[in-house]
C-alpha cells in the first residue's frame, strides 16, 4: 500500500549525508510581552531523527515547535532548514512551510471539507498535481493511516483519533522533509491515543524526520532517538529516552518525572 | 368611500409607480455588486499580514460608514460631478444612476467588510494555521479556507446590509434619480387627496421587495449552518 514512499525516503537521506542537521535552532529567544518563552535555544535534528520534547506546561515546548515552521515569529536567534534560514514573510515562507508537515493538538482539519479534499488541497494548490493523482496518493495515505474508509465524510462526522489520523496523512501529503507534531494525543481520549501513536511510531520506523511535544512516555521509549527536555523555556536536558526516564540528571527533570510517573 | 378609490387608482395612470421601483431595484442590484466586491477586498485588507493595507482598509470602514449617506451622494453629484466635471456617462439621467450606485457601493461596502470580518472571527484560528502549514499563501488560503467558512457566520449581517441598502437606495433622490422616493414627493404634491394612500403603497412596495431578501438570508443561513 506505500510501496512508493518509504523506499524515496530512504536514498534520499542516504544521498544527503547524515552530518548536516535537517533542523537547527541557534540562540533562539522569544518573548511573549514580558514572558521570557524561549531562552537561547540551541537544537539540532538530524535527517531520519526522531526527537521527543518533553517538559511542565509553560515550559516553552509548544512555542519552540511552532518556531520552527514560523507559526510563532523569534525575537533573536536563527532557524535553519535543510541549511535554509528561515524566511520572515511571503512566498519563500509557503514554500519551507510546504516542506514541513505540522500536526496540531487540536486536529485543525478544513471543516468545510471532506476528509480527502483535507488531504489532496495541498498537493493541488500548493504542489501542482492533477487531481487525479493527488486523490490516488491520498487515497494511499489514508489507507496508510487506516482512515481510507471514510474518505468522503467531513472531519466532524469522524471521532478524535481518526481525525487526528487523517491530520497525519493530511501533512504527509506534502511529502515534507520534517514532521512536526504539537502534542498530537493531548486532546484526545485515552482509547484514542494508541492509534495515533502506532501511526506515529509506524512513521518514524520508516525514517521519517519528527519533532514530537508529547507527554507519552510509551512513544518516546518505543520510538525517540532523542529526549529534549524544556522548563522554563530552557534546554534544561538532552538524552536519550532510556537514560533519561531512568537517570535523569537535572533536578527539574527528577522533579518532573517524578510528577509524573508518581502514579 | 368608492370615489376615494376611483381617485386613487387615478393614480396610476397619471404615475409610473412600477418603473419608479424598477428604479430602486436596479439601484439594489448593482449597488450590491459593487458593495460585495468592494467590501469584499476590503476585508481582506483588514485580514492582511500586511500592517499598511490594515491601517487603510480600517481608515475606509471608518470614514464611509460614519458619514451620512446623504452627503455622500450630494458630494458625488454636487462636489465630483457638478464641481470637478467628472462625469460617469453621457446620458443626463443614466449618469445620476450611476453616480447614486457609485455612493451606495462605497458607504454599503463598508458595512460588508465589518460583515464579512465578523464571519472571519467565527472562524477558528487553527483553520489558518493549519493552511499556513501546509504551504498557502494569504490569498490562497483566504479564498479556500477562510472565507467559505466565513460566509456562514456572515450570512445574516450581509442580510441585514442587503435590507439596509435596498431601503437607502430611497436616498438616491438627493442624487437627483427618479426614483420611489422622489415620484412620492411630486405625487404628494400634486395628488394631496389621496396622500395616505400614496404612503401606503410606497410603504407596502419596500415590504414586498424587502421580505423575500430576508427569507432568502434566513435560508442560506440554515443551508450553510455549520455541521456539528
Amino acid at each position: 500500500m506505500s510501496h512508493t514512499t518509504p523506499p524515496a525516503a530512504a536514498p534520499a537521506s542516504a544521498a544527503a549525508g547524515t552530518a548536516e542537521a535537517l533542523v537547527r535552532m541557534s540562540h533562539v529567544n522569544k518573548h511573549f510581552g514580558d514572558l521570557h518563552v524561549l531562552r537561547d535555544i540551541n537544537l539540532e535534528v538530524k535527517r531520519g531523527e526522531v526527537v521527543v520534547v518533553i517538559g511542565p506546561s509553560g515550559s516553552g515546548k509548544s512555542t519552540l515547535c511552532r518556531a520552527i515552521n514560523r507559526l510563532e515569529s523569534i525575537d533573536d536567534g536563527e532557524i535553519l532548514i535543510d541549511g535554509k534560514r528561515l524566511p520572515e514573510e511571503g512566498k519563500a515562507l509557503a514554500k519551507l512551510r510546504a516542506d514541513v508537515g505540522m500536526v496540531f493538538q487540536s486536529f485543525n482539519l478544513f471543516a468545510h471539507k471532506s476528509v480527502l479534499q483535507n488531504v489532496t488541497l495541498g498537493p493541488v494548490k500548493v504542489r501542482g498535481k492533477s487531481g487525479a493523482e493527488a486523490k490516488k496518493e491520498a487515497m494511499e495515505l489514508l489507507t496508510r493511516v487506516g482512515v481510507d474508509n471514510q474518505a468522503e465524510k467531513l472531519p466532524a462526522q469522524l471521532s478524535g483519533g481518526q481525525q487526528q489520523r487523517v491530520a497525519i496523512a493530511r501533512a504527509l501529503a506534502m511529502e515534507p522533509k520534517v514532521m512536526l507534531f504539537d502534542e498530537p494525543t493531548s486532546a484526545l481520549d485515552p482509547e484514542m491515543i494508541n492509534e495515533v501513536l502506532d501511526t506515529m511510531v509506524a512513521l518514524a520506523k520508516q525514517g521519517m524526520t519528527m519533532i514530537v511535544v508529547t507527554h507519552e512516555m510509551g512513544f518516546a521509549r518505543k520510538a525517540a532517538d532523542r529526549v529534549v527536555f524544556m522548563a522554563d523555556g530552557m534546554i534544561v536536558e538532552e538524552n536519550t529516552p532510556e537514560e533519561f526516564f531512568t537517570n535523569p540528571r537535572s533536578e527539574r527533570a527528577q522533579d518532573f518525572l517524578g510528577k509524573i510517573l508518581g502514579h | 368611500m368608492s370615489d376615494y378609490l376611483t381617485d386613487f387608482v387615478s393614480l396610476f395612470d397619471q404615475y409610473d409607480v412600477l418603473a419608479a421601483f424598477w428604479v430602486n431595484l436596479r439601484l439594489t442590484f448593482f449597488a450590491a455588486l459593487g458593495s460585495a466586491a468592494l467590501g469584499a477586498l476590503i476585508a481582506l485588507m483588514r485580514i492582511s499580514p500586511i500592517a499598511s493595507l490594515r491601517l487603510l482598509g480600517t481608515g475606509y470602514v471608518n470614514l464611509f460608514r460614519n458619514t451620512p449617506l446623504t452627503i455622500i451622494l450630494v458630494f458625488l453629484v454636487l462636489g465630483v460631478w457638478s464641481q470637478l466635471g467628472i462625469s460617469l456617462s453621457s446620458d443626463f439621467d443614466q449618469n445620476f444612476f450611476n453616480w447614486a450606485v457609485l455612493g451606495l457601493s462605497l458607504y454599503h461596502a463598508a458595512f460588508v467588510c465589518e460583515a464579512i470580518r465578523s464571519g472571519v472571527n467565527t472562524v477558528p484560528a487553527g483553520q489558518a494555521e493549519a493552511a499556513r502549514a501546509i504551504g498557502l499563501s494569504f490569498l490562497p488560503a483566504a479564498r479556500l479556507i477562510i472565507f467559505p467558512q466565513a460566509l456562514r457566520g456572515a450570512i445574516t449581517p450581509l442580510g441585514n446590509t442587503l435590507i439596509a441598502l435596498t431601503k437607502n437606495t430611497t436616498v438616491a433622490a438627493a442624487a437627483s434619480v427618479t426614483e420611489i422616493s422622489s415620484l412620492m414627493k411630486t405625487m404628494i404634491e400634486f395628488r394631496p387627496d389621496v396622500i395616505i394612500a400614496i404612503f401606503l403603497v410606497v410603504a407596502l412596495g419596500f415590504v414586498l421587495i424587502v421580505v423575500p431578501v430576508g427569507l432568502l438570508t434566513t435560508w442560506a443561513s440554515r443551508k450553510l449552518a455549520v455541521k456539528r
